[in-house]
């Protein structure tokens, strides 16, 4: 809502400076969002606490000329030459405007043209600089195809007022000759940012009424008395609700014999300022209208509405929409209109789509002469609908989706009648057709200090509430410590009961004043402390990988199946389905995701070029569609990705090798080891977005925990990466977490002495060394502290088919020192197991 | 034999003079004090002496090894003095080279303003509060004092999620604030402890969804963090205070504070926090365009529709809510422009924090 000082003015008085009130506004909850000047000086200084814009106009520079003829350039046809008078003396001003070219050579005017001239030295907005809007320019003499040039009259553009700059401004007759401009029409617009409960105030009287609360000053209301001097409207035109619960009200005027024509500068100007475009004296009556005092209006064409009705008075009707209904509307739009849409009609059909938009055929038009002037009030939520079933927002609808009181229409329709009446002319048929058959009953709320207490913290007395309250139009009556307060005519947002009590105590808190309500601290007990294991375990999974040298990512989960598969092989998990999204943005986000492998992959194919070495988790859910019960899982997930150098380069070389599965492997075992989980087994099992050789199932206690291998070639194909190596996991965050082990036994620290041995073994090449390494460790029992494998080699002296496994071993006893005797004894056992177990040999050096 | 220890001393003295090495000097120790040296065969001999000549002979033996020992201990360290003189004044590395850099991973920067969120609130007695991402209008909307068709509605344009069934007014879709997540707590609170239920003080993190154009200022997804708390006796100025708390641990001790009227469905009198610019200390910036303030969050007090969709008593027991972006809260303390940085992944970015 862009809300000028000046009309602001009319209603309630204003004596702080402008960016003071636009705080208190601000924190009364009327944010401004800009203050927009338009001539009036602007502030000094940096500390503004709001956005400011705009320009000042120099106030004995740019003053009001008049212009007493208009004179052909000797050489230019596109320029005149204009007799100024700027209440000082006279000056030949050279201008382009088009808007002047109607008055060439017709000698002397009168009345002569008001204009706005910039003397010399005047700052006005540069309306050539196409890259800066706001980028100023000062007036110097120079010349122009021969002619002195020094001054000029304005285009609003160059004032800073709208984008005009066709023509120049042509003022209404009664501006003051030689006054300065600011004082005749210098104006700042407060942008406000109106919330859906205080629409109330989408309107500039709403504005004043809550700038007259908080500063304390008094509203004054506009007169509402139109000169009625036509014939009575009662008998010329009759109304017929339906259905009173979507049309509570409906009030019409009439005004007869107006003339179309453009309506004063000044309004226009303030229309302008307000962000409305003026169109002719009726258009702009009605919003000008809307603007002053929130009630939405619509205008006919009386006798278009006489003809369909054969000549006979109209009957208005308003109802829902038939089946198959359409309409015509005033952008040219043939709109077929839902059974929720209410539709003001008259016998032969609909006229218009109610609170939302006129027929094209009952709109005024430049032959119009009698004009039937609708302000009506609507049920919001029909409103809402139709505006976004016929996609058609407007200002009008804007305010009834938000809700208009009743009381209102009946003081729109004649506040409006007044200003057609002098802009276009006509007389005005006394009285208004009015049918109220659902009166708005205004709520009742009651109250006392220790509700205020309880909500806000403060204690005031009933006395002191009645006061903020009564600021604010309420009607309040005290009895004893008992508050019953009456909501005013003019706002639909207070509710009843406890509601009520809720819904005023923010009227109250905002009377008060927000900053005034003392910071305290909470005081009843601590509340159950209960933690949030899951998430403290994922976080420690976080800190673990981070740890490890990896960085986390954070995907969409809003993607397509198209990309969500490409982590998968063509033809593997044909016919999955998705959550699908009922209104997807873009092609590319249909769906939520079920791949964490897919958006992690594009995140390696975005980076490779600029990173030599790629390490990424996410931890995240992936969403499985409705089941079967219709229930929808998140399932969250763990997904790890390694690409590219084991190192960093560096100046001294740093190790170029890339990284492969067993380098996942390790930071998966550190991660598992770090979380205390045991009993955990690597088993070949292919899981389909990886290399069915290279892919393994990770299992705790027989428990599945997820996946690991190398990226499948043809899922490495859905994506422009070298063919480098990409081990890659998915880990089911729920199962990893179950197996945290809080409560691992600390074994003490050994001040035996070990016993180092080597141990080289040949076995069969598709022996799984999980399984030899458990052989050895379950064989050694307690005594072998630590088995670690330090070389795997294949050659042709070993076999065909064979292979080699080194392992060191670290015998230490508890308690005491062990003899060699026993360390072979131990030994002997591990090698007669594994020969007869796995048919392993020792390695013969 | 005085004569010959005599000799022995003064050669071996003269020759340790000269050592200049330390590979030098250990070549003499084993010349002169090395088991065949002359003084140990000196030693070696005192069996064939006379009980007479015997301590004598020993005592003046011992007296040369011992001035032997102390001139090798003595030029020993003067060598290894001289070799860290040597070390000192000739060795020299290009300290200003780069480090090894070892492989470090991060933490997204969402995750790490979360943390410092759940840090604050945690000190302050707040649990942390999760639930699903994927909603129905009832508990995302309705139950938030939000009816069909309500205007505020239009602040939160919703993705909507297809469904087998038909669900008329109660559709599926993405959560657009984690405000359910207050219905399901205080739902799962107020009927564990149906009969006067203690105090609630709870944060709600996690993923949302708005049905915007993805551009430089708006995200189709975004974190939030919401707080609640609920008890008996909680008034705004609880709120004020907790959430002043909360600004002056997150953006430093002099953090100020205001708050202005605002609107939101699920609390009244609802409110905006803003803090004072932390970046320029209110003198005008462009994170906070010159005015100085920053919006931080939304908060009010509970609705009284909202406490009783959760099963509170709302004649008994008040409460107020809150609501923040972390990476709002992130962009703002690191000068980030672009809001789409958080989900590009661009680890040139993401390396930074
Ligand atoms: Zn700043």
């Amino acid at each position: 809502m862009k809300v000028p000082i000046s009309w602001l003015k009319e209603y309630v008085e204003i004596s702080l400076p402008i960016e003071e009130l636009a705080f208190k506004l601000t924190l009364a909850g009327l944010e401004v969002e800009e203050i927009r000047y338009v001539g009036l000086p602007m502030p000094e200084g940096k500390e503004q606490e709001t956005k400011i814009t705009g320009i000042s106009w120099g106030p004995e520079e740019i003053v009001v000329g008049e212009v007493s003829e208009v004179l052909p350039h000797p050489d230019a046809d596109r320029l005149v030459l204009c007799q100024l008078d700027d209440g000082k003396q006279q000056h030949t001003v050279l201008t382009g405007a088009p808007n002047l070219f109607p008055y060439k050579g017709k000698g002397p005017l009168d009345p002569p043209l008001k204009v706005v001239y910039a003397r010399e030295g005047a700052t006005i907005i540069d309306a050539y600089n196409e890259t800066d809007p706001t980028a100023t320019t000062t007036l110097k003499r120079k010349k122009i195809r021969g002619v002195e040039s020094y001054s000029m009259a304005c285009s609003e553009k160059e004032l800073g007022i709208s984008d005009e700059h066709e023509g120049i401004i042509l003022l209404d007759q009664d501006a003051p000759t030689g006054m300065s401009l600011v004082e005749y029409m210098g104006d700042a617009v407060l942008d406000i940012a109106i919330t859906p409960n205080i629409a109330r105030a989408a309107n500039i009287l709403g504005v004043a009424r809550e700038v007259a609360a908080i500063t304390g000053a008094k509203l004054k209301y506009p007169e509402i008395n139109p000169v009625m001097e036509g014939e009575p409207i009662k008998g010329r035109v009759s109304i017929d609700i339906k259905n009173p619960e979507d049309n509570p009200r409906f009030v019409l005027g009439l005004i007869e014999n107006v003339e179309i024509k453009p309506s004063p500068y000044w309004a226009q100007l303030r229309l302008k300022l307000a962000g409305v475009r003026p169109i002719d004296a009726l258009v702009d009556a009605t919003n000008y209208t809307m603007l002053e005092i929130g009630e939405p209006l619509h205008a006919f064409d009386y006798d278009v509405l006489v003809d369909r009705a054969k000549g006979k008075p109209p009957v208005i009707i308003t109802r829902r929409a038939k089946q198959g209904e359409s309409l015509t509307t005033l952008d040219d739009v043939e709109r077929k209109v839902d059974d929720f849409t209410v539709l003001v009609t008259d016998q032969a059909g609909p006229l218009s789509l109610a609170g939302v938009m006129g027929g094209a055929e009952s709109e005024v038009q430049g032959k119009t002469k009698n004009v039937l002037l609708e302000g009506a009030s609507w049920n919001y939520v029909n409103v809402r609908r139709t505006v976004s079933a016929q996609v058609l927002p407007s200002e009008a609808a804007y305010r009834f989706e938000r809700g208009v009181h009743p009381e209102i229409a009946p003081i729109g329709v004649k506040r409006c009648l007044e200003w057609m009446r002098k802009w276009a002319g006509g007389t005005v048929a006394k009285g208004l057709v009015d049918e109220y058959p659902l009166p708005q009953v205004d709520t009742r709320v009651a109250l006392t200090p220790a509700d205020v207490e309880r909500w806000l913290g403060i204690s005031l007395s009933a006395k002191e509430i009645a006061e903020l309250l009564t600021k604010l139009e309420f009607s309040v009556s005290i009895k004893g410590d008992q508050l019953d307060v009456t909501t005013p005519p003019h706002r639909l947002d207070i509710g009843e009961g406890i509601i009520g009590k809720a819904d005023l105590m923010e009227e109250i808190a905002r009377v008060y004043g927000y900053d005034k309500i003392p910071e305290t601290n909470l005081a009843d007990g601590l509340p159950l402390q209960v933690g949030n294991r899951d998430l403290e375990l994922e976080e420690m999974v976080r800190d673990q990988l981070a740890g490890l040298g990896l960085q986390e990512i954070v995907t969409y989960r809003i993607t397509s199946p198209e990309a969500d598969r490409k982590a998968l092989p063509p033809g593997a998990e044909e016919g999955r389905e998705y959550l699908e999204l009922a209104n997807p943005i873009s092609a590319d986000k249909t769906v939520m995701r079920q791949e964490l492998l897919a958006s992690m992959l594009e995140v390696v194919e975005k980076n490779f070029r600029s990173k030599e070495r790629i390490a990424l988790f996410e931890i995240g859910p992936v969403f499985l569609p409705e089941d079967a019960e219709l229930n929808i899982s998140e399932l969250p997930k763990l997904a790890l990705c390694l690409y590219g150098s084991r190192s960093h380069p560096s100046w001294q070389g740093g190790e170029k090798k890339v990284m492969d599965y067993y380098d996942l492997k390790g930071i998966i075992e550190s991660l598992l080891a770090g979380l205390h989980i045991e009993g955990v087994k690597y088993l070949p099992e292919a899981a389909p977005y990886f290399h069915p050789g290279k892919s393994a199932r990770i299992d705790v206690g027989g428990n599945l925990l997820g996946y690991m291998g190398e990226v499948h070639p043809q899922v490495k194909q859905n994506y422009k990466l070298p063919d480098q190596p990409l081990p890659a996991a998915i880990l089911d965050i729920n199962a990893l977490l179950e197996r945290v082990d809080d409560l691992y036994d600390v074994e003490p620290v050994p001040d035996q002495p070990p016993v180092l041995e080597d141990l080289a073994l040949v076995v069969d090449g598709d022996v799984p060394a999980q399984d030899v390494q458990a052989l050895i460790q379950q064989t050694g029992g307690k005594t072998l502290r630590d088995v670690r494998l330090f070389d795997v080699y294949r050659g042709e002296q070993l076999g065909e088919g064979k292979k080699s496994l080194a392992y060191s071993l670290v015998y230490q006893h508890p308690e005491k020192t062990l003899t060699d005797k026993e360390v072979l004894a131990i030994r002997n056992k591990i090698v007669k197991r594994l020969e007869k177990e796995i048919g392993a040999k020792l390695r013969s050096w | 034999m005085q004569e010959k220890l005599d000799s022995i001393k003064k050669e071996a003295l003269d020759a340790v003079e000269a050592i200049t090495e330390i590979s030098v000097l250990e070549a003499w120790q084993v010349k002169y004090l090395g088991r065949s040296s002359a003084i140990m065969e000196v030693f070696k001999s005192l069996g064939t002496l006379s009980k007479e000549e015997k301590p004598a002979i020993g005592k003046a033996a011992n007296i040369v090894k011992v001035a032997l020992e102390a001139a090798s201990e003595e030029k020993e360290s003067q060598l290894k003095q001289e070799r860290i003189n040597q070390s000192l004044a000739g060795e020299k590395i290009d300290v200003t080279l780069p480090g090894r850099r070892t492989v470090s991973g991060g933490l997204h920067p969402t995750t790490q303003t979360l943390r410092e969120i759940y840090r604050v609130f945690g000190d302050m007695g707040f649990q942390i509060y999760r639930s699903q991402e994927v909603e129905t209008d009832q508990y995302n909307f309705q139950h938030l004092n939000f009816p069909p068709y309500h205007p505020a509605r239009d602040m939160q344009d919703t993705f909507f999620v297809k469904s087998a069934e038909d669900r008329g007014d109660d559709p599926l879709m993405l959560r657009t604030h984690t405000s359910p997540g207050q219905i399901h707590a205080m739902l799962e609170h107020t009927s564990k402890y149906p009969d006067d239920p203690p105090p609630i003080r709870i944060i709600l993190p996690g993923m949302c969804y708005r049905y915007e154009q993805i551009t430089a200022r708006s995200e189709i997804q975004f974190n939030q963090v919401e707080g609640l708390a609920v008890g008996k006796g909680i008034a705004f100025g609880d709120l004020k205070g907790t959430l002043s708390n909360f600004a002056r641990r997150m953006f430093g001790q002099d953090a100020k504070t205001r708050f202005r009227a605002s609107h939101f469905p699920f609390t009244e009198p609802s409110a905006e926090m803003d803090v004072g610019c932390f970046l320029c200390k209110g003198e005008g910036c462009s994170v906070c365009k010159g005015a100085g303030w920053l919006e931080i969050l939304g908060c009010g007090m509970v609705h009284p529709t909202v406490l009783k969709n959760g099963g509170f008593d709302p004649e008994v027991y008040s409460g107020f809510a809150f609501g923040m972006g972390p990476e709002r809260i992130t962009m703002m303390r690191h000068h980030i422009e672009d809001i789409r940085n958080f989900w590009a992944n661009d680890l040139r970015f993401l390396e930074q924090f």
